[in-house]
This record gives structure tokens, sequence and C-alpha cells, in this order.
């Protein structure tokens, strides 16, 4: 059952030290900046985060990176033009970097929230991402078991939810969200807007998936940066 | 087709971009195989793929174009065509490792004789690794073309007999679009399909790899 809260702050009150936590957006399109920022007040610390990334300027997932509160990182592409938070902390030592193929990623928290135990996936075969884990020959192509990654709490940004935690998401802004709504426990979501109906066909995520939402308005977004 | 000199970037994207069946579903790399974009025949049909979850992207965004919610795979703002669809992360890779993407094109550091590529990390011991979306798009597509100088700024030949690099993918690579050449990956080595600016003898003395002459212009 989806309940709704006031606030960002209020979302994320009960995020304990040492959880796990997905992080929606793909750089800054979707990453749900409101609730990050409420994770950095709230203090919750010693963090593993799940990102396509590895935070993008000063402001959501760099923020969090910057105080210091995260101590390993999921995530598929960490180096980017705007990723000085991380890479000072990475090469200081301070933050720890589990680097996987994004298809993988994606697949591995669609995994856990499917009830999926592991995967034969032929991507990373034969590269140094798939070394230690096992390669199983599977009709004449090679494939190398990945485990599902679940989370204690996802962070997500979708456009507008209903009366019962439907969600629809907008262009590529949903990229990780509808799966990571699914493969936490606590799913907590920020949206744009709170509107009844949205028509049945149209939901992305159906209100099973969220267990928490939070009417922000319109996003702070950071500037859009280019490069990776 | 010969050409006098070694071709530049925008003759290279074009080269590529002739080579893309009408209709075609295609993912382009970040970097060099973007500009591919610009030379493909609007109507042609083709649709191209970006795998933060898009079929349709069209050419990147100005202005008051500019969406934050519209961003391609190197997060650049960029514009929807006719026909676009969004999905999310998961169900973009499956369409990819599925076998469902025609054609995908990417940049390399370096590729084998035997199509193995390296794109992903240079070995340097203080780089920050980096991988994203290569390894699936190297090993998800029906073809993978590679677009790439032949080699190095200091000289040094890109395709090898074996990959120096970590590699992205292994046997995955079906042609290299090259400055100097146009590439072939078959089954018993690499033939040159077309040279710009050398000659196949000239290539084979600068590369340690066999070479089957299909220019159709002997030697």
């Amino acid at each position: 059952m989806t309940t709704f809260v006031a606030t960002p702050t209020e979302a994320v009150a009960d995020v304990e030290d040492g959880a796990t936590v997905m992080i929606g957006g793909f750089g800054t399109a979707g990453q749900p900046v409101e609730l990050i920022e409420a994770l950095v007040d709230c203090g919750a610390g010693d963090l593993t985060v799940v990102n396509n990334n590895a935070g993008n300027g000063d402001r959501g997932l760099a923020l969090l990176i910057k105080e210091g509160r995260v101590r390993k990182i999921i995530c598929s592409f960490p180096r980017q033009v705007d990723s000085q938070h991380f890479d000072s902390r990475y090469r200081a030592g301070e933050i720890e970097l589990e680097l996987v193929a994004q298809g993988n990623l994606a697949e591995r928290i669609r995994a856990a929230g499917a009830g999926i135990g592991a995967f034969f996936t032929p991507t990373g075969v034969g590269t140094p991402l798939a070394e230690g884990k096992e390669v199983r020959e599977i009709d004449g192509r090679r494939y190398v078991l990945e485990l599902p990654l679940r989370a204690d709490v996802a962070l997500v940004s979708a456009y507008a939810v209903d009366d019962y935690g439907n969600l629809v998401f907008r262009k590529t802004a949903r990229n990780f969200g509808p799966i990571m709504a699914a493969a936490a426990t606590t799913s907590i979501v920020q949206v744009r807007e709170r509107r009844t109906p949205i028509d049945p066909e149209h939901v992305v995520t159906p209100g099973i998936y969220v267990d928490r939402v939070v009417v922000v308005g319109h996003p702070l977004v950071p500037s859009v940066g280019a490069g990776q | 087709m010969s050409a006098r000199e070694p071709l530049g970037p925008d003759d290279l994207a074009a080269t590529v971009a002739r080579d893309i069946p009408a209709g075609s579903f295609v993912n382009l790399g970040i970097g060099l195989p973007t500009q591919v974009a610009n030379f493909l025949d609007p109507d042609a049909g083709v649709v191209l793929h970006t795998e933060n979850g898009m079929l349709g992207m069209g050419r990147v965004a100005h202005g008051d174009e500019i969406d934050p919610d519209l961003i391609n795979a190197g997060k650049i703002p960029v514009t929807e065509r006719p026909g676009a669809s969004y999905f999310h992360h998961a169900d973009s890779f499956a369409m990819m490792r599925g076998g469902h993407l025609d054609i995908c094109v990417l940049g390399a550091y370096q590729v084998s004789m035997r199509g193995d590529l390296a794109n992903w990390h240079t070995n340097r011991p203080d780089a920050i690794p980096a991988v994203g979306g290569a390894m699936d798009l190297a090993i998800g597509a029906r073809e993978t073309f590679v677009m790439m100088s032949l080699l190095t700024r200091d000289g040094r030949p890109k395709v090898l007999p074996r990959c120096t690099m970590p590699l992205t993918g292994v046997e995955c690579v079906s042609r290299i679009y090259s400055d100097r050449a146009v590439l072939l990956v078959e089954p018993d080595g690499l033939a040159v399909r077309e040279t710009f600016g050398t000659t196949v003898a000239e290539l084979r003395s600068l590369l340690d790899v066999p070479l089957v002459d299909r220019t159709g212009e002997g030697g």
C-alpha cells in the first residue's frame, strides 16, 4: 500500500546507517535530487549506493558522495566530466567501486525484483568483469553467471502518481526507476504531480511496487552537462 | 572505391552511413560513431536506439528544444522522431542483448584479427575504470561495426593479432571502418574491402596480420 508523505525529509527519515540504497537516474535525467539531499540532511552514512553513474556536479548524488556518506558505489560509468567529488574520494581510497556492465547492472536489478536467483548473460564473457565468475556454454555460446542486486531502499523520480501509487515517467528520465522500485524492500518516489485518474493502460510502474510518495512539484534538475 | 588520401572524420562517418540498410535499427556509440547520424538519409527510415531507454532518437536539441528529461547515452540533449518510444533500462538492454538491433557502431582502442574488441580501459594505472554499456553493445547487436583511426597518434597499429588492452567483447566485431581502409572480419581472417590513400601492400607492411585483398584492384 502506498503512503503519501508531505516532505522529502519525512520520506527518507528511516533510512539507516549501512543501508544499500538504489538511486534512479542516468546522469541527471531522472535523478531524485530532493530525496537524495534530504538523505544528506538526515545524516545516514556508511551507505552502499547503486546508480548508473557516480554523481554529476555538486548536487544530488554528487553531494552525498562529497559529504562522505557513501562507503561503496555499484555502477557502470563513474568517470564523467563532472564527477569530481567521486574522483577525488576514489583516488584517496575513501570509496569502494564495484564496476558492472550497464546491461548486467539493469538485469541484476530486474532479477532481484522478479525473484530470479541468478542468470547467465553473454555480456562480459572473456573480459576482466567476468573474472572469478562461473562461465557456462549453452547452445554453443558462452555465458557468465550474474547474481541479483537487491536494496533496502530505492529512491526514484517519476513524473506523476495517482491515488493508488501507480506511476508514469517522462521520456528518458524513466531509465532505472521502474526496476529499482521493484528491487528494494522500501521504494520511495518523488513525483512532479499527483493526478487521478491515470489511464490504467498508461501505468508504467503499478502501485504494488511503490511504498512511499512525496510530491515535489517541478524538481531541481541540475543543468544537463555534455559528456558522458 | 579508392580515395587519394586517408578519410577525415566526416567522410568516414559518411562511409559507415552508406552501409546501413534502409529500415535498420541502429545504436551509435558515444564519440566518433555519433557523427554517422548526420549522414543517414532521413527518408531511409533508420531507427536510432539509445541505451538509456529510447527508440526513434532524433538530432541534438538546441535552444528551447533542450529538455533535461530527454538525453542520449552521452548525456547530450536530443529530440524525438515520429514513432519514438521510451522504455526502462532492463528492457533497453534486453532489446540489445536479445539480437533485435541490426547494427551497433562503436569506437575502439584496439581490434584483433578475429574481431575481439578493446574500447573501455586503457590499462593506465591512474585511470578510473568505466565501462557503461560498451560490453552489452559489443555483443548484442547482430553486427558490430568499429569506427577508428587505423594507427595510434604515435603510429602504432590498432588492428593487432591479439588485443593487449582489456577486452570489451570476444569475436564480436564484423567490420572495421578506419581512415585508411574498410576491413571485414571473416571466419578465416581479415579482408580488405576498400582502401583510402593507401594500398593493400602498404597495409600489409603497417599491420602485423594476414590480409586478404577483396578490393578488386589486384595486388
